[in-house]
């Protein structure tokens, strides 16, 4: 599996070249947002906010009421929590073209519960006019910028950096409102969203092996949610369904999917794994998905629960399916 | 210049008219805004800003939708403070809940019909009690106070970006001062030095809970102004000509701040009995009422 590095760094000062209507703000965290290629090259659409975020979001409401696009970049807990308000009252209310793209979701940084963005998807989710947008690789973080650009409101993307897998083909990009479909089964179906799908990827491949018949599918577009989509993967799972996220399982991709089976009066039991209602703390990422259950063990966990029998799978088996020579080179992330 | 400021005075007095007689009606209303903020208004719309005609209709819009919601354009209540034009100037009023006095001033202006206020709060109207975007005159989202200085330095910094010759003015309430934004908001422009936002403050000393001094000591506001790099002008709010005067300083290299001490009774000294709550004045007897009804006999002269 390749895996790139500052993938939206690069691909952000190529796409921007044709779009200079995008400008994009800074709250003096320039290099830990991957703009700072953007910075150097068209200095004159960069502007810097300092460690005020409210203002800036404000700000960029005007600027977009101007005709500019306005790309905030922060991490994301630093724009829903700081500046809820603002985003409401001084963007999404009018509708207007400002792009949030916020930085270490869940329990992607060591840097503790100040700076993991748990409940993200929670808060911009239930903001009228918001689009809600979460890339799980490389090729989604290359892709997803004519999406978010074509979206005549605001977009909040929950954003990757640093090192990430390809897991997804190259010319088989970012489709918004549209769930891929990973493995094909009847017995129990999976749907993850961000990083867990690769932790996911690595459990089917095993439970494969096992005999299981496992459906896969991997969310990107959390709003709009179209449970259409996704009814026939949801409607033919014998066992069980579930979810998998590096959220709170409050408001994220599990009662996503609990409210398609609600709405829809599919019949079956969804499982959510994610942050149980919980904060976390600062450690490294393996660390913190074992600790929180949100990851390939957990996992083989919850599918050993919804079939009703142990499947005998040990972490070695699991450590198996991973490329190791891919994962010794992604460092955990200083801040 | 003294035609004209016989003007701005007559347009002040028919605000503070045009806002008792609606309070009287209406039996409670936002009245010390009217006092204290009439004069500065009026010197913004007949002589301080370069606006072109209404765009609005006489009589304003029915609530058809928010934005986004797939029911039509959206709406802006900037339309009736003139068209949208590189050299012309724009218009934010921050504090929302002054939409009554400015209602009354788009009525004196001849840029909203009488019969607007009429809609005043009433169900399915864009004339609302606390403007929003849709409602007459004002052109962004200020309700929640605090946001709308940063929203306008988002509008100037693109017009600069651009070129454009048009002042961006700001009408703003000392209690935003007590909201951090604000500060984070000045030190921006100062930074980016957008010259072409010019702020008016009505600095009445009146909030919500009582005065500004007792609720959260907002002075001394104008050496704070400068030391966050912004101009500061201080002028008696009633003062016409100083009023008009501070105006002209704007574009010279810093954000303007027009600090307007203004007196939240002035023209019905009976307020003076509610200090020091005059944020929102409801009667509490018939007898009050009829008070302040007879205010209004021999005001049409004014």
């Amino acid at each position: 599996m390749e895996i790139l590095s500052k993938v939206h760094a690069k691909n952000l000062v190529a796409w921007a070249d044709k779009h200079p209507e995008v400008v994009v703000l800074s709250a003096d965290l320039t290099g830990s947002t991957e703009i700072d290629l953007f910075r150097d090259r068209y200095p004159e659409r960069f502007f810097s906010f300092g460690v005020a975020e409210q203002n800036m979001i404000s700000f960029a409401g005007g600027l977009a009421r101007e005709g500019y696009v306005p790309f905030i970049h922060t991490f994301s807990v630093f724009i829903y929590r700081q500046a809820l308000s603002q985003i409401v009252n001084s963007v999404a209310y009018s509708n207007l073209p400002v792009k949030f793209f916020g930085f270490l979701p869940g329990i992607t940084t060591p840097g503790g519960a100040t700076h993991q963005a748990i409940e993200d998807l929670a808060v911009m989710r239930a903001i009228p006019n918001m689009t809600v947008l979460e890339p799980g690789d490389a090729t989604e973080v290359e892709t997803i910028l004519d999406s978010v650009i074509d979206d005549p409101g605001p977009v909040y993307v929950r954003m990757l950096r640093g090192e990430i897998p390809r897991l997804f083909s190259a010319d088989d990009p970012f489709v918004l409102g549209k769930p891929r479909v990973l493995s094909e089964g009847d017995d129990v179906t999976i749907v993850t969203s961000g990083i867990c799908t690769e932790e996911a990827m690595r459990v089917t491949s095993v439970l494969k092996e096992r005999g299981l018949s496992v459906e896969h599918l991997h969310v990107s577009t959390h709003k709009p949610f179209d449970g259409q989509e996704l009814l026939p993967s949801l409607e033919k799972a014998r066992y069980g369904i579930i979810t998998m996220e590096n959220h709170s399982i409050i408001g994220g991709l599990g009662s996503e999917i609990s409210e398609v089976v609600a709405e829809s009066g599919v019949s079956a039991k969804v499982s959510r794994l994610g942050l149980k209602d919980t904060f976390a703390h600062g450690g490294g990422r393996s660390y913190l998905s074992r600790f929180y259950e949100i990851d390939a063990l957990a996992l083989v966990g919850a599918v050993e629960k919804v079939i009703g029998k142990t499947l005998e799978i040990t972490e070695a088996d699991l450590q198996g399916a991973r490329i190791e020579a891919v994962h010794s080179l992604a460092k955990e992330e200083a801040l | 210049m003294v035609e004209e400021k016989e003007k701005i005075k007559k347009h002040a007095q028919g605000i503070r008219r045009r806002v008792l007689e609606h309070v009287v009606r209406n039996n409670g209303g936002y009245l010390s805004q009217a006092c204290s903020a009439a004069e500065i208004l009026s010197a913004l719309y007949v002589r301080v800003m370069r606006l072109g005609p209404s765009q609005g209709n006489l009589d304003p819009p029915d609530f058809s939708g928010v934005p986004g919601s797939g029911k039509g354009e959206r709406v802006s209540g900037g339309s009736y403070n003139g068209p949208i034009q590189p050299d012309l100037d724009r218009f934010f009023l921050s504090p929302a809940h002054y939409a009554l006095v400015l209602y009354t001033a788009l009525i004196e202006f001849g840029r909203m019909g009488e019969q607007g206020l009429d809609r005043f709060n009433q169900d399915g109207s864009t004339v609302e009690m606390i403007g929003a975007e849709h409602s007459p005159g004002f052109e962004l989202m200020g309700g929640c106070l605090a946001q709308t200085l940063s929203q306008a330095g988002g509008i100037a910094l693109a017009r600069k970006i651009r070129g454009e010759t048009g002042r961006n003015w700001v009408f703003l309430s000392d209690g935003e001062f007590q909201e951090g934004q604000t500060w984070e908001a000045i030190q921006t422009l100062s930074h980016y030095a957008l010259d072409n936002v010019g702020v008016y403050v009505d600095v009445n000393g009146q909030q919500c809970d009582g005065t500004t001094r007792s609720v959260m000591n907002i002075e001394p506001l104008a050496s704070r102004i400068e030391a966050f790099g912004g101009r500061a002008i201080t002028v008696d709010g009633h003062d016409i000509d100083a009023l008009v005067e501070a105006g002209s300083a704007i574009g010279q290299g810093k954000p303007l701040f027009v600090l307007c001490y203004t007196d939240p009774c002035r023209g019905f000294p009976l307020l003076e009995k509610r200090t020091p709550k005059l944020h929102y004045l409801r009667f509490t007897s018939q007898e009050e009422k009829d008070e302040y009804k007879s205010l209004l006999i021999g005001t049409e002269e004014l």
